[in-house]
């Protein structure tokens, strides 16, 4: 039986990595929601994120408060890219196939990430923590930087207020009304393109600033993309496509199965996700919180 | 020759069929008629497979058929046309009828013959017998709705049937092409000794060819029998003419 | 163009070879996949799976129990194709996007298991230095029979491909002709049509489905020997997503499209790398131009383009 503070420490490091991953699954789900399209290219806005939150570091120095002028930077930098490609490209592309469409992002993942590879080379880039959350404090036996508390409050916070964004306001509501029927959304007069615009942003901000908040705990690597979303869409898929509360669940298993796996099954850790995701798809289709799609 | 017994079916609370039964004789003309909402295609995709009904059965020949797989009944013999059109857009018109016969003729599993060569002659006899020789090289998607409804009756003739059950067959036609269409499946209905059991929404149609109408409302039978039966019967009036029962 | 392709080692130069063995391997690849995805409607993200496992049976057969290509290669087709039956079995379940996940989530589990599975595989570092097939023999009838001798082992595995790939083409190009592949083509076009002529729709999706896998294996057998060596990234969701790229890029709704997709994209790869890094982004940029400017692909601008002239000839 192993050690109770390893064990603690171990699902607080799956949590963690479950938040960030909830950040950007939750943007994945929001695009699939609405616009149903699987967004390949929201790994890539994550890492963009990553790179704008380090290139921002480097111009204005790391001095206090820099980080998160840097974070918030980032994240908007994103949602502004999200909304230039959905309303002067993909926008153009709403009536044809499915197929075209998501072939379409996988080109932008193609094209930003050589992009990003052209304007910050392939080292490995890294930030450092914002000073104030520097350290770490002990709990229970084990040991726990202050960042990555921060992040396991943060990640919450971040979803109660997105859920409360999408049940209270209106926005929300028409985001909602989008996901389930829009052609009856277009017809009560509803600026529909507007409003995909909107969530496009959206989920870019929220792509964005996450990669951006895990600059301190993760390498900037090339790559870091391709390997982001199918991590995002494994949550998608166990939590249900469309369903937010869903991404959220999906994310604190994928984090838990991870960080337990490579303890107990390092060799298998990987293996168990996606058999995971196959044992979903098999079993319950549209995930365990989602409901079928029409 | 065909038996609908108590038929019910659900759907997430709402009752769309509730305890349904009917009877279809062999070689007649039947019709279910019914507003809108009646349960009409309902009952219709319960008889053919695509839906398990909740309560009840389907008897057809004498065997129980309930929630048969579709492609397993048409093998037994029913053949079916859909509301909305339902042919192979992309493909010539005289590909659609001969991938029925293909798919009828058990040769569906053919690895190595060239398609084109199978069961021409068949195919053109019976795009002659429905009127669509002239246009048996379009792609069918190009048709008309009219020519597409004739198609998708030769697609439903190619597999043999002995029962024919017909969605709205005439639903988006002009009064012309009413008269044509419902003059074409009588001819066919009596060269090939068919039985026919359709739905339909214009009257004229039914009262001029059913033998026997069942009257569908809100999932229930509300009166069957000769259309000189329907036509007096006052709950028919009352729900479609809204005339208070006398 | 066949027999054309025989005469490329002529030209002397190793690079043609090479570039031909590549684009006569993923020509077999894509258009296993487009019998799924053009013929069929199914659209797969996880075909490399059998690419891969094909690559490994091959490679795992011949370096490190020494059986001969002649059995080696097959068996490639047949564990790709019992593979596929397995996973194909629960995919065809499901419609649509759940079929594209799980097809997604198979892949990622075969990559997985390469990735890490040491003993048999490799793991990460993959299966350097695949045998060539034994072509000692060919000096012998070289003796009596001019043309023969003389080429090198990968000019002699080059041929070989040729001759393979050629085969499996056209057993592929028999088969999508036949009733089965008009039984598929009504399934794409409208499935519960389908189900009503008497088409059990999952049996033939499953069949489709195995089949491609044969041939994805078989393609991935050849190329674990051309790349002189197997790794897992040949299951990477990446490779299934290039594959469906050449597909896309030369027409599914055509049978030599993924061919012409193939050979566009490998030689256009070949091209631009000797000049930039940035092959992402030239090819990003191209997709993106094609989508807005093509929808159907080159091979499907051409084949409209044909068809116009076809009826400005007639109308003549």
């Amino acid at each position: 039986m192993p050690d109770p503070s390893f064990v603690f420490a171990q699902s607080l490091s799956g949590l963690t990595a479950a938040m960030f991953l909830f950040l950007i699954a939750s943007g994945l789900s929001l695009i699939f929601g609405v616009l149903r399209v699987l967004n390949f290219a929201h790994g890539t806005f994550y890492m963009l994120g990553a790179y704008s939150a380090y290139q921002i570091v480097q111009w204005l120095g790391a001095g206090p408060g820099m980080f998160w002028v840097a974070v918030l930077g980032a994240a908007l930098g994103i949602a502004v890219l999200g909304g230039i490609v959905e309303r002067f490209l993909f926008r153009h592309l709403y009536g044809q196939e499915e197929l075209y469409q998501l072939l379409f992002t996988y080109a932008l993942v193609l094209v930003l990430s050589d992009a990003a590879k052209i304007i910050w080379g392939t080292q490995q880039k890294s930030v450092s923590r914002p000073p104030g959350l520097t350290g770490s404090v002990s709990l229970w036996g084990a040991t726990i930087p202050y960042y990555n508390l921060f992040i396991l409050l943060l990640g919450p916070a971040i979803a109660l207020g997105f859920w409360f964004v999408l049940q209270r306001t209106r926005a929300g509501r028409f985001i909602r009304a989008a996901a389930l029927d829009r052609e009856t959304l277009g017809a009560l007069g509803v600026n529909v393109n507007a409003l995909y615009t909107g969530v496009f942003v959206l989920a870019s901000f929220l792509g964005g600033l996450g990669g951006a908040l895990v600059t301190p705990v993760r390498t900037i690597v090339p790559g870091m993309d391709t390997e982001i979303i199918v991590e995002a869409f494994v949550v998608v898929v166990i939590g249900g496509l469309g369903s937010f509360w869903g991404t959220f669940l999906g994310s604190l298993i994928y984090g838990q199965v991870l960080s337990f796996g490579i303890l107990f099954f390092p060799r298998f850790s990987i293996f168990s996700v996606f058999a995971l995701m196959a044992a979903v798809l098999i079993i319950r289709p549209w995930g365990l919180l989602g409901r079928p799609l029409k | 020759m065909l038996e609908v017994r108590g038929v019910a079916k659900n759907f997430a609370g709402f009752q769309a069929l509730g305890g349904v039964s009917l009877t279809v004789s062999r070689r007649s003309i039947s019709s279910i008629i019914g507003p809108n909402g009646a349960g009409k295609t309902t009952l219709f995709n319960v008889i053919t497979g695509h839906l398990r009904p909740d309560a009840g059965q389907i008897i057809f020949k004498d065997r129980d058929v309930t929630g048969i797989a579709p492609h397993d009944l048409c093998r037994l013999g029913m053949g079916r046309s859909f509301q909305r059109t339902n042919i192979f857009p992309r493909l010539t018109v005289f590909q659609n009828v001969q991938a029925a016969f293909v798919s009828h003729r058990g040769r569906g599993f053919n690895l190595v013959a060239p398609v084109e060569r199978l069961y021409r002659e068949e195919t053109e006899e019976l795009l002659e017998a429905v009127g669509l020789s002239r246009q048996a090289g379009e792609v069918s998607g190009f048709l008309s709705h009219g020519g597409q409804k004739q198609l998708e009756l030769g697609i439903a003739l190619a597999l043999e049937p002995e029962i024919l059950l017909l969605d709205e067959p005439t639903a988006g036609m002009s009064a012309a092409e009413t008269r044509d269409s419902i003059a074409l499946i009588e001819r066919l209905a009596s060269d090939r000794h068919l039985t026919l059991l359709f739905t339909e929404h214009d009257m004229e149609v039914v009262f001029s060819i059913a033998q026997r109408i069942t009257v569908l409302h809100q999932g229930r039978v509300i009166a069957e029998g000769t259309p000189e039966d329907v036509r007096r019967d006052g709950e028919v009036r009352r729900v479609y003419l809204g005339e208070k029962h006398r | 163009m066949l027999a054309a392709a025989f005469f490329v080692p002529a030209l002397g130069s190793r690079f043609y070879t090479f570039l031909a063995n590549d684009v006569a391997i993923w020509a077999l690849f894509a258009t296993s996949l487009n019998l799924l995805v053009g013929y069929t409607g199914l659209v797969s993200f996880g075909h490399a799976a059998y690419f891969g496992i094909g690559a490994y049976t091959t490679g795992i057969l011949m370096k490190q129990l020494g059986v001969p290509f002649l059995l080696a290669f097959p068996a490639a087709g047949l564990l790709a194709g019992a593979l596929a039956l397995v996973f194909g079995f629960f995919c065809v379940r499901l419609t649509r996007i759940y079929f594209a996940m799980l097809t997604l989530a198979f892949a990622q589990i075969v990559w997985a298991i390469c990735f890490k599975w040491n003993e048999v595989t490799g793991g990460e570092q993959g299966m350097p230095e695949i045998p060539y097939p034994n072509f000692e023999w060919i000096d012998g009838v070289a003796a009596w029979l001019p043309f023969v001798g003389g080429y090198r082992a990968s000019e002699y595995f080059y041929f070989l491909s040729l001759v393979l790939v050629g085969l499996c083409m056209w057993s592929l190009h028999r088969i999508v002709r036949s009733p089965f592949g008009r039984m598929l083509e009504t399934i794409r076009e409208n499935a519960e049509r389908a189900e009503f002529i008497g088409v059990n729709v999952r049996l033939w999706e499953l069949a489709a489905f195995a089949l491609a896998g044969v041939f994805a294996g078989l393609a991935g057998g050849l190329f674990g020997i051309f790349n002189r060596g197997v790794f897992p990234d040949f299951a990477y969701w990446t490779k299934s997503s290039e594959v469906l790229i050449m597909t896309l890029l030369g027409g599914m709704g055509i049978f030599y499209g993924p061919t012409i997709g193939a050979l566009a994209l490998i030689v256009l790869n070949h091209q631009i790398t000797s000049y930039t890094e940035y092959w992402s982004l030239i090819l990003g940029s191209i997709l993106i131009l094609l989508l807005f400017v093509f929808p159907g692909g080159i091979g499907g601008a051409v084949a409209a383009l044909w068809r116009r002239l076809q009826t400005r000839v007639h109308h003549a």
